[in-house]
C-alpha cells in the first residue's frame, strides 16, 4: 500500500495484517470486524506517537516522501482554470518549475512552484524539480507579468536544490536565482510562499523572498541538504542525521528563527497519507494570508516585505 | 479511410481529369500528402483529419472561428503612404498592390476589428497572408498603431493575429521602420496595463516575428507553425548544413522558451477566452472576509481558524512573536 519510510516500519506489519483481515472479512465474521476495528485503534495511536515526536531527520523523510503531495496535486485541489505558461523568452522551456494564471478561490493568482515529478517519467519531465536558469527566469518573467497585471503571487517551493551542471552554470545559475530573489522583493502584489517539501537552498529562495512564507508542518527549508552540510562539516555524508538536527531546518525551528511566518498543520500521518485534508489545510492558510495582503497597497507590500529580510539577524527582543 | 475516399474520389478524378479537381472539392493535405474531401475539411476547422496538419487559414475564417457568436466589427483604417519608393522589380509595386487588393478587398495586408471574446471585448488584428506574404509595410505599421490606440481608448485586451513573410520589400528601408514603430504601438498597450497577446500561425518570421509578434504578454501559437527570423532554406544555405526534424515549429518554440503555449485549432476561443477571463475578471479581493482596520497593523493579526475539516488539527501555529495577538495558538 504505503511506501514506509524506515521509522514507519512498526506500522507497516499492522497494517499489512489489517489488509489481509479486511480480505478475511468478506466471510462474514464478525469477530475479524472486531479485530480490524483493534487494530486499526492500536495503529492509529502507533501512527500519532510516531509523529508527535519526530526527530529533524525523520522530517527530511517526510518532506522527501515520494507520495508526498506536489505542485501539481496542489494545483488540481486548489486552483480552477490553471493555464501554464512556458518559457523564458531566451533559451528553453524548464519543467522543473510550472508556473501558469488560475484561480484560486475566485481571485486570478500567478501560481509558480517546483514540480518533482511523480513516476520515473514525470521526475525525468521536471528534472527532480531542480531548476537551470532557464526555469527562473521563467518565473521572473512569470512575477514581472503578475505585477504587471496586479495578480497576487503563490509559489510553492519543493526542490532538492538548484540543478548542478555546466550547461546551468554557462547560463548563470547564480545570476538567474539573483535576478528572481530581487524580482520577489520588488513585486507591488502579494506574494505567499508556501515550503510544501523541500526548501532546498537558492533552488528554494529564489521563489520564496515573499510576504509571507508558509510551511507545511513537515516540510524542511535549509541552506544546503544535510546530506551536503554533513559531507563538509562532518566530512562525511553518513552524518547527516546530526547534521540535520543541528541546521534548524524543521518548519517549528523556522518559525522561532523567524523565516517561516505560519506552520500549516499536516493531518496526523502527514500529507502524504492524507493528502486532501493537507492540500485543503494549505489553500486555507494561502487564502488567510493572502486576504491580509490584499489590504496593502503596492508600496505597504514591498516595505512589509523589505522589512521582514532586513530585520532578520537582528537581535530580536522577543519571546 | 471512408468509402468516400476509397470509391467515389476515383470517380470523380475519372470524370473531371486531375487537372480540373476543382479546389473546393478536394484538397490535398500538404503534410501527409491524403486528399481530403472538402467538408470534412471546413467541419475539422481546416485541420488534417488524418495527420492533424493545421491548414492555413484565410483571415475571415479565422477571425469567425475566435470571436463570439455577435460577430466582429472591422474598423476603417487611415490612409498612409502607398509606394514611398516608386518601386518596382519585374512589376510595378503599385500593380501588385492593385491587384492584392482587388483580390482580397482589402486595402492592405492587415485588418483590424472589435468585439467580444469569451464575453471581453477585445481588439483583435490579424495578417493576411494571402495579401503578398502578409508582409509589413507603412500600412500595416500605421494599422497596428490604431489598433493599439482603439485597445487602450476601449481599455480591451490587444490580440494580435500573425502570418506574414515579414518586412515588405517593396517599400525598402521604410518597411524595416515598422518595426520599432509597431514595438511602441503595442507597448501603449502595454503601458496601459492591458493584455497584449499574440497568436502566432503559419507562417510568421522575419521583420514581423523580430518586431510585434515576439512582444505578447502571453504567446500562443498553432501547431507546427514555421515561426522564425532567418528561412530555413537561407539558414541551410549559409551553414551547409541539414536542418533538425522540427526545426523552427511551435513546438520548437516551445521547448526553446519562445511561446507560452501550443494550441490545437480546435482549443484556442476557448483557451484564449479563459486567458482573457483571468485577466481581465481576476475577481474580487472582497472573497476573502475584510479585516478590520485596528488589527491590520498587527502581523498576522487576525486569527481566522479554517481548518478545512480536519479537525485534529489547530489553527496554524505562528511565529512565536505574534503570539500575542494569534490568542489561540
Ligand atoms: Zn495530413
Amino acid at each position: 500500500m504505503h511506501n514506509f519510510l524506515d521509522f514507519e516500519k512498526p506500522l507497516s506489519k499492522l497494517e499489512a495484517k489489517i489488509e489481509d483481515l479486511r480480505h478475511l472479512s468478506d466471510d462474514g465474521d464478525i469477530n475479524i470486524a472486531d479485530e480490524v476495528a483493534k487494530l486499526q485503534a492500536k495503529s492509529d495511536k502507533i501512527l500519532k506517537q510516531l509523529y508527535s515526536k519526530l526527530t529533524p531527520w525523520q522530517k527530511v523523510q517526510v518532506a522527501r516522501h515520494p507520495d508526498r503531495p506536489h505542485f501539481s496535486d496542489y494545483m488540481e485541489g486548489l486552483v480552477e482554470d490553471f493555464t501554464p505558461l512556458a518559457g523564458d523568452r531566451a533559451f528553453a522551456e524548464d519543467r522543473a518549475i510550472i508556473g501558469g494564471l488560475g484561480r484560486f478561490r475566485g481571485r486570478t493568482v500567478m501560481l509558480i512552484g517546483h514540480e518533482k515529478g511523480a513516476d520515473t517519467n514525470t521526475r525525468m519531465q521536471h528534472n527532480f524539480g531542480m531548476a537551470r536558469p532557464e526555469g527562473y527566469r521563467k518565473a521572473i518573467r512569470l512575477m514581472k507579468m503578475a505585477d504587471h497585471f496586479g495578480l497576487p503571487v503563490l509559489t510553492l517551493v519543493d526542490t532538492p536544490g538548484a540543478y548542478p551542471g555546466v550547461g546551468a552554470e554557462e547560463r548563470g545559475q547564480a545570476e538567474a536565482i539573483a535576478c528572481s530573489i530581487e524580482t520577489c522583493l520588488g513585486l507591488k502584489v502579494p506574494l505567499v510562499s508556501a515550503v510544501i517539501g523541500e526548501g532546498g537552498s537558492g533552488g528554494a529562495i529564489a521563489l520564496a523572498a515573499a510576504n509571507k512564507v508558509l510551511m507545511l508542518e513537515n516540510a524542511i527549508y535549509s541552506v544546503i541538504s544535510p546530506e551536503g552540510c554533513a559531507s563538509i562539516l562532518w566530512r562525511s555524508g553518513d552524518q547527516a542525521q546530526d547534521a540535520a538536527e543541528a541546521m534548524k531546518l524543521t518548519a517549528q525551528d523556522l518559525l522561532e528563527l523567524g523565516v517561516a511566518d505560519v506552520v500549516v498543520p499536516e493531518p496526523v500521518g502527514a500529507a502524504h497519507r492524507f493528502p486532501v485534508p493537507a492540500i485543503a489545510a494549505l489553500g486555507d492558510a494561502v487564502e488567510e494570508a493572502l486576504g491580509e495582503l490584499m489590504e496593502l497597497d503596492p508600496a505597504a507590500l514591498r516595505r512589509q516585505r523589505h522589512e521582514k529580510f532586513l530585520t532578520m539577524g537582528e537581535a530580536e527582543a522577543t519571546s | 479511410m471512408n468509402w468516400l475516399s476509397n470509391f467515389v474520389r476515383p470517380k470523380i478524378s475519372a470524370m473531371v481529369g486531375k487537372k480540373e479537381v476543382p479546389d473546393n472539392m478536394w484538397r490535398k493535405c500538404p503534410e501527409c500528402g491524403q486528399m481530403i474531401f472538402h467538408r470534412e475539411l471546413e467541419e475539422n476547422l481546416y485541420v488534417c483529419p488524418h495527420c492533424d496538419h493545421h491548414l492555413r487559414l484565410h483571415m475571415g475564417q479565422r477571425l469567425d472561428l475566435l470571436f463570439d457568436g455577435e460577430g466582429y466589427q472591422k474598423i476603417e483604417l487611415p490612409e498612409s503612404v502607398s509606394d514611398p519608393l516608386k518601386f518596382r522589380d519585374r512589376k510595378k509595386y503599385t500593380d501588385r498592390l492593385k491587384d492584392a487588393r482587388s483580390a482580397s478587398g482589402d486595402n492592405d495586408a492587415i485588418i483590424v476589428s472589435h468585439g467580444k471574446i469569451g464575453g471581453v471585448p477585445v481588439v483583435a488584428a490579424i495578417l493576411n497572408f494571402d495579401f503578398m506574404g502578409g508582409s509589413m509595410g507603412l500600412a500595416v505599421g500605421e494599422a497596428i498603431l490604431s489598433a493599439a490606440r482603439l485597445a487602450v481608448l476601449q481599455e480591451a485586451p490587444l490580440i494580435m493575429i500573425t502570418a506574414s513573410g515579414g518586412a515588405r520589400m517593396q517599400e525598402g528601408i521604410l518597411s524595416l521602420m515598422q518595426m520599432p514603430r509597431s514595438i511602441l504601438a503595442v507597448n501603449k498597450v502595454k503601458e496601459a496595463g492591458l493584455p497584449y497577446i499574440t497568436i502566432l500561425t503559419d507562417p510568421t518570421s522575419g521583420g514581423v516575428s523580430a518586431s510585434f509578434a515576439m512582444r505578447g504578454d502571453i504567446a500562443m501559437a498553432e501547431p507546427g507553425a514555421v515561426i522564425c527570423f532567418a528561412g530555413a532554406r537561407v539558414i541551410e544555405e549559409t551553414i551547409h548544413e541539414k536542418l533538425p526534424e522540427g526545426f523552427q515549429r511551435a513546438e520548437y518554440l516551445l521547448d526553446h522558451g519562445m511561446v507560452d503555449m501550443v494550441v490545437h485549432r480546435r482549443d484556442m476561443r476557448d483557451t484564449l477566452a479563459r486567458v482573457l477571463n483571468l485577466l481581465c475578471n481576476p475577481g474580487p479581493p472582497a472573497h476573502v472576509v475584510a479585516i478590520p482596520p485596528s488589527t491590520i497593523s498587527a502581523k498576522n493579526g487576525a486569527a481566522k481558524t479554517r481548518n478545512g475539516g480536519n479537525k485534529k488539527n489547530a489553527a496554524p501555529h505562528r511565529r512565536s512573536t505574534d503570539k500575542k495577538d494569534a490568542g489561540k495558538d
